[in-house]
């Protein structure tokens, strides 16, 4: 089908909002009309995405789906996007009818608002993808933190209150700097669109204040260690759906920061800046393992991990290389699916037991062998066994870095170990051993509903893990251009020294 | 010297105003029941605003009046209207909240009206003298505001304080004036822009002296920290009508009023007064963050918020150029609806037994009252700044001058201190959306609600088209030469 023309990027952005006001005016009594209207929303804006995937031409780096429009005099409204941004799209719009039907059952109070809340932040998040200007990005990248503060905040755990607030407040701080920044880019460019920045050449001495303050809000976004404290408290507090939003979307606005902005705009602080990175990262990798293999609770160590393979991305991004990048890329969007399937995994078991306490758990295979399956085959994808696809980021991430930084790419492998040990000593101890505990022996397997949501996951997870073509094509000639222009740029450096 | 009718037309809307306050005043001291005069004079009075608004719109270019004393230029007609719409809001809230409280009095009205006459004339001032008359015109119709309710003790010591102090700043204010003529030898803003202008006046300690006591008088009745110790008891003091009044309308007037001063006559000596600037701007944007968070009483916490604002609109002030007016003007537009809306929320804070004003009260709003709670909560989140909404256009402009200006460290506190005042913004959201609900609130006045609700959807939906205010603004900021 052919969409030529049409503002695709738009409406895929605002049907999620069209829908939220749709279901506002909805009765707040008819909780099943409004489950329903926002999964048909979230479906349907999936399936529009669909459209942009089918449509995109991979043969070309530059932008596509361009629209502009006049917005606040020299601020554009524009929107596009090329073969790094696109696949955030689909996964976000993938994700979110999943989310939606997780919340099915688990979410009884205030269900029209948390619908709205969800529908809001979906569109956020495709704008962050989206927006080609500056100020649009931010204005979305921000933006979601309302939603997101009250989805944590309503309809999370006991300790809600304090993890709302801590993810509000870090990432907030962390993204006025970059605000500040984009002023001062303003200001010397003359332009807020994206495209033409990223061919702007900006002093050396600028573009090193820039990236630290673009570094500032990213690096919280992403996370890295050292200001990664957020996010296991946000996940473990905030409801299932919420987790899987964190970890499988809010967490790869950071990495598509670093290629949006820090690579191609400010390359020369890059170079300068990337031990940075790298010492950053490997610490992440080896010592939030560390710290994921005494967690007493399931989804703490699922949060902590996340930042483990985060470490693993910046890494990657940061080797400049095609395959680190693409690494780094297909490392996002697959720990966008293992992570999310993680979360709903013990989603699954919370709703029937109201604990996330790992010691509450043991023996579950008796009760719930198909449940067991299902969640063997992410905790091999998290893992990074080959045959996933966590194998196939993790291994092109350490592939790259291994060229650029012998000794960065030796620790960085000890963390594949690690994450092998505290995710099987987490499968073991939740899942097999005796069946001992009274509480656990009614637990019944997963249903129709439950299956409905994983399956697409366990698919997609093995398929790309043997067959990653599909992503790797749509990125390789953007990631190509983005290398080819970093090299450009180092040999200029080069030149000038 | 022949007088020339035309010469008045710059001031016709003042005139306007005035006159009507004036016919109000004898409508309201004859005729029926008090109830019904305070109403009919009330809704007259937002009827003369409106006449007054639509003067003020036929106008075009830069006109003067009495002797270049007056002037009626873009920019104080941008300001002017925003007055104009701050004043009429504050009518429109007072209706349901004098009646509530016994105390419908049509003198309320009138007065805001004859305030509004003075702050035009503040913002159009270009003397000396014309400044202080105006000044002193809208700070003596404030302090009878602020103590309307005399039979509250809460509101008679708010009226008492808000004067000693303002006194005392006018006094101040009067003291630099005079040294400023000694020095210059005149009154008019001109005249002393050419003396400003000349060498030697940076080391001329008269004149530098003289506008350290203007700025000193001025930044009392902005509330500008260290001069803001009157703000938190009179807000918490006076009825709450008049405290959004005073949190709107006469902060927009003075701070109209200070960047004409230093952009106008004192735009020569730019290097002095912009340190100056930039201290009460850190220390207003700090202060207001800072001292916030321990508040209980939702009134005095606006307070700290309305001082914390101005300190960020001082950052577009310090800027000194066309860019930093322009972000000032948008700063105030944003600012005076925000402000509206947040007060016609505490409005709507009342039980049985009368209004409450305990941020507690607000617990559990969301299961109560969703519509209001929402529309506090986007209130809240614009004023902390974060998008889309209106606030974070309003932040986003001023910080955009001083980036301009090379101000970083001033950029990177203020922004650092919004975050800090975002802490406290929250907190309310807190309070409304997570905890365990109260009883309800009893029913809202339709007007208070009408308020409410517009403001709310002004700061939500400013993104979708937000070209019409900044190019307003930017026409506006014209008016200065930098």
């Amino acid at each position: 089908m052919s969409i030529a023309g049409a503002p695709i990027l738009s409406v895929v952005t605002f049907l999620p909002l069209a829908g939220a006001l749709f279901v506002a005016l909805l009765s707040r009594e008819a909780v099943q009309n409004i489950r329903y209207a926002t999964l048909w929303t979230t479906l349907i804006t999936f399936a529009i995405s669909l459209l942009i995937w089918i449509n995109f031409d991979p043969n070309t780096a530059g932008f596509q789906f361009v629209e502009e429009r006049e917005w606040l005099g020299p601020i554009k409204y524009k929107m596009g996007v090329d073969g790094i941004s696109m696949l955030f799209v689909i996964l976000t719009t993938f994700l979110m009818p999943l989310c939606i039907l997780a919340s099915w059952q688990s979410i009884e109070d205030r269900v029209k608002e948390y619908m709205i809340a969800f529908l809001v932040l979906e569109a956020l998040m495709i704008g962050v993808f989206c927006a080609l200007d500056l100020v649009l990005f931010y204005l979305f990248f921000e933006g979601g933190l309302i939603p997101m503060f009250l989805i944590i905040g309503v309809w999370g755990g006991p300790r809600r209150v304090y993890a709302s607030f801590k993810f509000f407040l870090y990432t907030f701080l962390g993204s006025v700097l970059m605000l500040l920044a984009m002023m001062a880019m303003y200001w010397h460019a003359g332009t807020t669109d994206i495209p033409t920045l990223m061919t702007t050449k900006f002093p050396a001495d600028m573009q090193f204040w820039l990236w630290l303050a673009f570094f500032a809000s990213f690096a919280v976004k992403m996370p890295m260690w050292p200001v990664h404290t957020w996010l296991p408290d946000a996940h473990v507090e905030a409801p299932t759906a919420g987790s899987v939003i964190l970890a499988g979307i809010l967490l790869k606005m950071g990495g598509y920061g670093f290629l949006r902005f820090s690579l191609p705009m400010f390359p020369d602080a890059s170079a300068t800046l990337a031990p940075l990175v790298f010492a950053m990262s490997v610490i992440a990798i080896v010592a939030t393992s560390l710290i994921a293999l005494v967690q007493e609770d399931i989804k703490k160590l699922i949060a902590y991990s996340s930042v483990a393979h985060m470490g693993f991305v910046t890494m990657g991004i940061f080797t400049f290389t095609q395959q680190g990048i693409d690494g780094a890329i297909f490392q996002m969007l697959s720990h966008g699916l293992i992570s999310s399937a993680l979360f709903l995994c013990v989603g699954v078991v919370y709703d029937r037991l109201h604990t996330r306490e790992i010691k509450a758990y043991g023996g579950l295979v008796e009760r719930m062998p198909i449940y067991a399956v299902i969640f063997m085959v992410f905790t091999m994808g998290n893992v990074g066994l080959p045959g996933t696809s966590g194998f196939v980021g993790e291994f092109l991430t350490l592939l790259s870095s291994f060229k650029v930084n012998t000794y960065v790419a030796f620790i960085a492998t000890t963390g594949v170990i690690l994450s092998a040990a505290y995710a099987l000593y987490l499968y073991r101890r939740v899942v097999f051993g005796p069946l001992e505990k009274p509480s656990l022996k009614a637990m019944k397997d997963v249903n129709a509903r439950e299956i409905a949501i994983l399956a697409p996951l366990v698919i997609l997870t093995i398929l790309f893990g043997f067959y990653p073509a599909p992503i790797l094509d749509v990125t390789a000639v953007s990631v190509k251009a983005l290398v080819t222009s970093l090299e450009a740029a180092s040999q200029a450096a080069a030149l000038a020294n | 010297m022949p007088v020339e009718l035309t010469s008045y037309t710059a001031a016709l809307p003042e005139i306007i105003l005035a006159a009507g306050a004036m016919v109000l005043l004898m409508l309201g001291a004859f005729g029926a029941e008090a109830d019904e005069r305070a109403d009919r004079v009330g809704w007259l009075g937002i009827l003369v605003l409106f006449v007054t608004g639509v003067a003020l719109l036929s106008q075009t270019g830069t006109e003067r009046a009495f002797n270049d004393a007056f002037i009626s230029d873009p920019f104080a007609r941008f300001v002017k209207l925003l007055v104009l719409v701050g004043s009429g809001a504050a009518i429109v809230l007072s209706f349901d909240d004098m009646r509530r409280a016994h105390a419908n009095r049509y003198e309320t009205p009138v007065l805001i009206l004859l305030s509004t006459v003075g702050m035009m004339m503040m913002i159009s001032a270009n003397d000396l003298i014309a400044l202080y008359l105006g000044l002193e015109l809208q700070s003596l119709a404030l302090y009878v505001l602020a103590a309307i309710r005399r039979d509250d003790v809460r509101s008679s010591e708010a009226g008492m304080k808000y004067f000693v102090l303002g006194a005392l700043s006018s006094g101040m204010l009067l003291y630099g004036a005079s040294l400023l003529y000694g020095y210059t030898g005149t009154t008019t803003f001109a005249g002393i822009a050419t003396a400003a202008a000349a060498p030697g006046a940076a080391t001329n300690l008269g004149l530098i002296a003289g506008l350290v006591f203007l700025l000193v008088g001025l930044a009392f009745k902005i509330s500008a920290v260290p001069f803001h110790m009157w703000t938190p008891d009179v807000y918490e003091g006076a009825p709450t009508p008049i405290t959004a009044f005073f949190a709107a309308a006469p902060k927009l007037a003075a701070l109209a009023l200070l960047a004409r001063v230093l952009s106008e006559p004192f735009g020569g000596m730019e290097v002095q007064w912009q340190k100056i600037v930039i201290f009460l701007a850190i220390a207003s944007m700090l202060l207001g963050a800072f001292a916030a968070i321990g508040q209980t009483n939702i009134k005095r916490l606006m307070a700290y918020s309305s001082i914390g604002h101005v300190g960020f609109a001082l950052v577009g002030l310090a800027a000194g150029s066309e860019e930093g007016i322009q972000s000032l003007l948008i700063y105030l537009a944003i600012y005076l609806v925000m402000t509206l809306g947040s007060f016609a929320c505490i409005l709507a804070m009342r039980r049985e037994s009368g209004p409450v004003e305990e941020i507690s009260e607000l617990s559990g709003l969301a299961e109560t009252d969703l519509p209001m709670a929402f529309t506090l909560a986007m209130l809240l989140f614009s004023l902390a700044g974060v998008p889309p909404l209106a606030g974070f256009f309003a932040k986003f402009y001023v910080f955009a001058a001083a980036v301009k200006a090379e101000l970083y460290g001033l950029a990177i506190i203020g922004v650092l201190s919004s975050v800090v005042g975002a802490f406290y913004y929250l907190r309310i959201v807190k309070v409304m959306f997570f905890d365990d609900a109260k009883p309800a609130f009893t029913t809202t006045a339709p007007y208070v609600r009408v308020v409410m609700i517009g403001a709310g959807l002004f700061v939500l939906l400013y993104a979708i088209y937000p070209s019409p205010l900044i190019d307003a603004a930017a026409a506006a900021a014209k008016s200065f030469s930098f």
